[in-house]
């Protein structure tokens, strides 16, 4: 499938994968590549959605991923975990590297590989799907203590600290139900970080909340990017991703058609694609 | 802004509103209300007068007998129906869930076993499942006392199809969850114990009281094999006395009150779950 020639749509993949130039200098902060996607492709039946897609994200780095609705970047953010199986490419994570193989998915083994990706690869959802038979502290000790295996007294210590991060220490004892939309994005970013993972992944973390309740998350997103977490976002909040991207990427038909700073790629698009897409967003 | 400048006007016409209108509607609907229960409970009165009078009238009801049998029947008869039905229904939910995780598993194995045990035990009478077990197993040597017979084939019984219950309870939690789980690193068994199963056992509770109150009347069918519950002690001493009508009325009125209590118990427990789910 790798080796399937690219229908030809009009559009050109990105040459560079790391989205910067070569020969100019990164901006300082950012470290060594943490996540490598290489020639991802993804089938849904015959629906071709992800076309070969090859993506780098480095340490301290966060990456903003817009594009229209059936662009494939949400596929894209679920094929890294696996929670989506890619059809053909290579997933590699914080050393852990996985290729894509459909046919022998199933085993053991495979899936042992896809839950070492899956610990250092946090996950973020629309509808944050926190667990609720269980209170705030017991969505953020669950998977720590039982497969972290750390110390229940760690794994509180540990939640009690990323609860306040985020800005809800007080509600460590409420269940999710008691919570609005945005404290329970919130805890679902806590819950996350209790595992300590290497990258966050977040899948349209604001689009299933509120206009009034989507700021509170953003605001925790931004000061997570900040302080130098590595995070992909798939996200329309193009002033979020503004202010809080190193780099946007803009994907069209399953492939990166361009991708830079926020300032180059928001406002200095060099390719007609991205200029419509974002002319039709603005417009909205 | 506009949100705030709308909430205001909405206010002000709210206190145009005459108070005393408010005031003979809510008067009006709960005379209404107070009427249809007024009339409910006659109607019940009426009904069993209306019986207690006829069987009076045909010489049916006897006192004597009454005071003398009923409380063996009500005591002795009605725990070892709540026994019974109480050991079962703890059976049938333990193998609901193994069946139910049979019946989603991907082995085919599993899954061929699940579904033959559900296809076979729906597929025949319950009393043929209770005479199998009490009267054909001891032609093979397998000997098994009356009680945890009966027992057994309730268990067996209701696990076929609570195991229907229970794999939509497990099928209806969203899968959102079992992502989340599987995302923080969880394995299948672990997401299967500690975050699904969980969320289905709310999710089927309603239908595991439902399935508690056909048992407590099915429970009846045991005695066939001789089990002392309520009917049985009925029948035996109905017949011994030849008052079978006071005897049976007694034994259909134990099982009659035992389910009413069991609804409300249950429709408490729903209301606390709903609650505690908000």
């Amino acid at each position: 499938m790798t080796d399937e020639p690219l229908p030809d749509l009009g559009v050109r993949p990105a040459t560079s994968t790391s989205g910067y130039a070569r020969g100019s200098s990164l901006p300082s902060h950012i470290g060594d590549p943490i996540v490598k996607i290489e020639g991802l492709h993804k089938y849904f039946g015959s629906n071709h959605v992800l076309r070969g897609l090859d993506l780098e994200v480095r340490q301290r780095e966060a990456v903003m991923i817009i594009g229209r609705s059936g662009s494939g970047k949400t596929t894209l953010l679920r094929c890294i975990n696996f929670l989506e199986e890619p059809s053909a490419g290579t997933i590699e994570v914080d050393g852990v590297r996985l290729e894509a193989d459909p046919l022998h998915s199933r085993s053991r083994a495979f899936q042992e590989r896809v839950r070492q990706i899956r610990l250092r690869a946090g996950m973020l959802f629309q509808e944050f799907n926190l667990f609720p038979h269980m209170s705030v502290l017991g969505n953020c000790i669950e998977a720590p203590t039982r497969v972290l295996g750390l110390p229940q007294d760690k794994a509180v210590e540990r939640a009690e600290y990323y609860l306040e991060v985020v800005g809800l220490g007080e509600k460590r004892d409420e269940y999710p139900s008691r919570l609005s939309g945005g404290q329970k994005q919130r805890v679902a970013i806590a819950r996350a970080l209790c595992m300590e993972p290497k990258v966050l992944l977040f899948d349209e973390p604001t689009s299933a909340l509120d206009p009034e309740l989507i700021g509170e998350v953003l605001r925790v997103m931004e000061d997570l990017a900040h302080a130098g977490t590595t995070m992909i976002v798939v996200t329309h909040e193009m002033h979020f991703a503004r202010e809080a991207a190193d780099r946007v990427v803009f994907m069209e038909s399953g492939v990166v058609i361009e991708q830079g700073p926020p300032e180059q790629v928001l406002d200095n698009p060099k390719h007609a694609e991205t200029t419509h897409f974002l002319r039709r967003f603005l417009d909205q | 802004m506009s949100y705030a400048s709308g909430g205001g006007a909405h206010a002000q016409s709210q206190g145009m509103v005459d108070h005393s209108i408010v005031g003979q509607i809510t008067a009006a609907q709960n005379a209404a209300r107070l009427r249809f229960r007024l009339t409910f409970v006659a109607v019940w009165i009426a009904i069993i007068v209306g019986i207690g009078v006829a069987l009076a009238a045909a010489n049916a009801w006897d006192w004597e007998f009454a005071l003398e049998s009923g409380p063996v029947i009500v005591l002795q008869g009605a725990g070892i129906t709540v026994l019974i039905s109480v050991a079962s229904i703890v059976g049938a939910t333990i193998l609901a869930i193994l069946g139910a995780l049979g019946r989603i598993s991907t082995n085919p194995i599993l899954y061929a076993i699940a579904s033959f045990y559900v296809s076979l035990i729906r597929g025949t009478p319950l009393i043929a499942q209770i005479y199998i077990i009490y009267f054909a197993l001891p032609q093979l040597d397998i000997v098994i006392p009356a009680i945890p017979a009966g027992i057994l084939a309730l268990s067996l019984n209701y696990g076929a199809y609570m195991t229907e219950i229970f794999r939509a309870g497990i099928q209806a939690v969203p899968r959102g969850q079992r992502e989340a789980a599987g995302a923080l690193g969880m394995r299948q068994a672990h997401i299967m114990r500690r975050i699904v199963l969980p969320q289905a056992v709310r999710i089927v509770t309603p239908a595991i009281g439902n399935e508690f109150i056909a048992m407590l009347k099915d429970s009846a069918l045991l005695s066939t094999i001789s089990v002392h519950e309520t009917l049985f002690l009925a029948q035996r001493l109905g017949r011994s006395s030849f008052e079978p009508i006071t005897a049976l009325l007694i034994a259909a009125i134990v099982y009659w009150i035992l389910t009413i209590v069991f609804s409300i118990f249950q429709e408490r427990l729903e209301k606390r779950m709903a609650r505690s789910d908000r």
